[in-house]
């Protein structure tokens, strides 16, 4: 390859990073409204209503404020990694984003290993939480990242479980073949989340938890450590931990979606709906995940901690890893698991015992 | 260009590796090993073995070094106390520096590689076409090497109950929650309606 053509492809990659970047914020930036809103109606309230029509320019208009406030760093704060933590979150929490299929073949980069890059991605976020909390040298931050990581690493367990299930069913780690595999002629019946039913109901719960959302928010809780982590934060820096948060959670949406609900395909295999670009689709799940994730916030109270820990460890453990045997049964009982195009023989290893170099 | 990642990705863990035992905060050190993981399994994915650069983020990054990175922060180390006696114990720990140094390097200057363990990555790694890295190192450790997977699993079981009988202690006299004890309560059992006379009470 030469370099030009290395260039180009690193341009071309730039190139579709950003539209990615833009589109998923300003998207998000409407998401954070639509919480709100759907926040307010179930409490009988009104919301955001005084930023532009309806006030779905609230959020831009909150970008604007953090943007124009200034940066406090507490006096004992350790400076360099105070500032490096919400910086981590919200790049750790995009990157995620690189390997999601949105349609077909609307990756930015499709790799072999994509669902455990993003696992891999999702679990890093934790040091955004752990950086912000110690560095920020307080009571209330440091208690609130311990809660969190402790969280985290106890939700990531079930998740994890979810996930080789939905891979053994499907019989590959590359997002875009998951999606492919729940192609069948019954259209969203043939999705995952009914044959894996329970499995979808641990994944959605766990992705409460993992992303610190009500009502598993303690990290953050406003009633025992004020904000949690992000207490001492303020402008630019808490726009980034805010930012992150939601990026997350977006990306638990997307997950889901990719996992569960068919990703881009049409929930009706026939023609008028199979015309409908797959993005729509693809937005329309990942949007009624997120719908359901808010009003989860809406009415459910929060968790007390020791209860939290009890219900990752206690009961999501061992039925994910009960159903990921169950389902093993299952698919090599029916013969239902997924093969490999052509089998390729392990090649014969030359070294036997006893002849050490 | 996989040349010039390569040089980003080794520089970057070797100086992080440096910054691990150069720095005086021990937080500071534990990210900088984070770091340095990070880059390793960026050298891993130069070399196509994408599923174990995963794997070594998800496990080392993602749960290892977050504990380590918990229990440092929980403690109270005091480096001005730590580093008093450095001066004193400089001269045995160079010594003992320089044996091992010298050891290794007459290990390696002598270390010549069998012919038959030469062809074993060419043997047992299929082309990337045909398989996937991850398709491919399931079936070696599946089928091969099953007993011994199963043997590491056993062991790690053995660790982490080991772990959990140290540091398991029943103590009496503490009031736990039954939940469900809790759950199967009805109204019958738990809530008793009593006629209170006016102005007498109960």
């Amino acid at each position: 390859m030469s370099v030009t053509d290395t260039l180009l492809a690193v341009l071309l990659i730039a190139l579709k990073s950003v539209v990615l970047l833009v589109a998923l914020l300003v998207f998000i930036a409407f998401a954070l409204y639509a919480d709100r809103k759907i926040w307010a109606a179930v409490q009988l309230r009104r919301g955001p209503n005084v930023v532009g029509p309806f006030g779905v320019l609230q959020s831009f208009a909150d970008l604007t404020k953090f943007f124009l406030k200034e940066p406090i760093i507490p006096a004992s704060a350790n400076k360099g990694i105070f500032l490096l933590a919400p910086l981590v979150f919200a790049t750790v929490s995009l990157a995620a984003w690189a390997v999601i299929p949105l349609a077909e073949g609307w990756a930015v980069a499709e790799i072999n290993v994509g669902i455990l890059y993003l696992f891999a991605v999702s679990s890093l976020g934790i040091y955004g939480v752990i950086m912000g909390g110690w560095a920020s040298n307080s009571k209330y931050p440091f208690l609130g990242a311990l809660r969190s990581t402790a969280q985290m690493v106890s939700y990531e367990v079930s998740i994890g479980f979810v996930i080789v299930t939905v891979l053994m069913c499907a019989g590959s780690l590359n997002l875009t073949q998951i999606v492919a595999a729940q192609d069948t002629r019954i259209g969203l019946f043939g999705w995952y989340w009914l044959w894996l039913f329970p499995m979808f109901v641990i994944f959605f719960i766990s992705a409460m938890a993992e992303t610190n959302r009500p009502p598993f928010d303690l990290p953050e809780a406003e009633s025992e450590l004020v904000a949690g982590y992000m207490v001492e934060y303020s402008s630019t820096p808490f726009l980034m931990f805010m930012l992150g948060e939601y990026v997350a959670i977006m990306t638990m949406c997307a997950l889901g979606t990719i996992l569960f609900l068919g990703g881009w395909l049409s929930p009706i295999p026939f023609a008028p709906f199979t015309w409908v670009p797959g993005l729509i689709w693809f937005v329309l799940k990942a949007s009624f995940l997120f719908f359901l994730i808010a009003m989860v916030k809406a009415f459910v109270p929060r968790y007390r901690y020791d209860q939290l820990m009890r219900l990752g460890w206690k009961v999501f453990l061992p039925v994910s890893l009960f159903m990921v045997v169950l389902v093993a049964l299952v698919l090599k009982l029916t013969g239902l698991a997924p093969r490999s195009a052509e089998p390729v023989p392990v090649a014969p290893i030359a070294l036997t015992q006893g002849q050490t170099p | 260009m996989t040349a010039l990642f390569f040089y980003i990705f080794a520089a970057i863990a070797v100086a992080s590796a440096v910054m691990v035992i150069a720095s005086r905060n021990p937080v500071q050190s534990v990210l900088f090993l984070i770091l340095a993981f990070v880059n390793a399994a960026g050298l891993f994915i130069l070399l196509h073995a994408e599923f174990l650069a995963m794997i070594l983020v998800v496990v080392y990054v993602g749960a290892v070094a977050v504990l380590f990175l918990f229990v440092v922060m929980m403690l109270d180390v005091d480096f001005a106390e730590l580093r008093q006696g450095f001066q004193r114990y400089l001269p045995v720990g160079a010594l003992i520096g320089v044996i091992f140094l010298v050891e290794i390097l007459l290990v390696v200057s002598t270390w010549t590689i069998s012919p038959d363990a030469l062809r074993v990555p060419i043997a047992a790694n299929p082309p990337a076409e045909v398989i996937t890295n991850t398709e491919a190192i399931g079936r070696v450790l599946y089928t091969r090497y099953s007993y011994f997977f199963q043997a590491a699993g056993l062991i790690l079981l053995v660790a982490m109950i080991g772990a959990i009988v140290l540091t398991l202690r029943d103590r009496v006299g503490v009031r736990r929650q039954n939940i469900a004890q809790q759950v199967a309560r009805t109204p019958e059992e738990a809530v008793e309606l009593r006629k209170v006379p006016s102005r007498q009470g109960i």
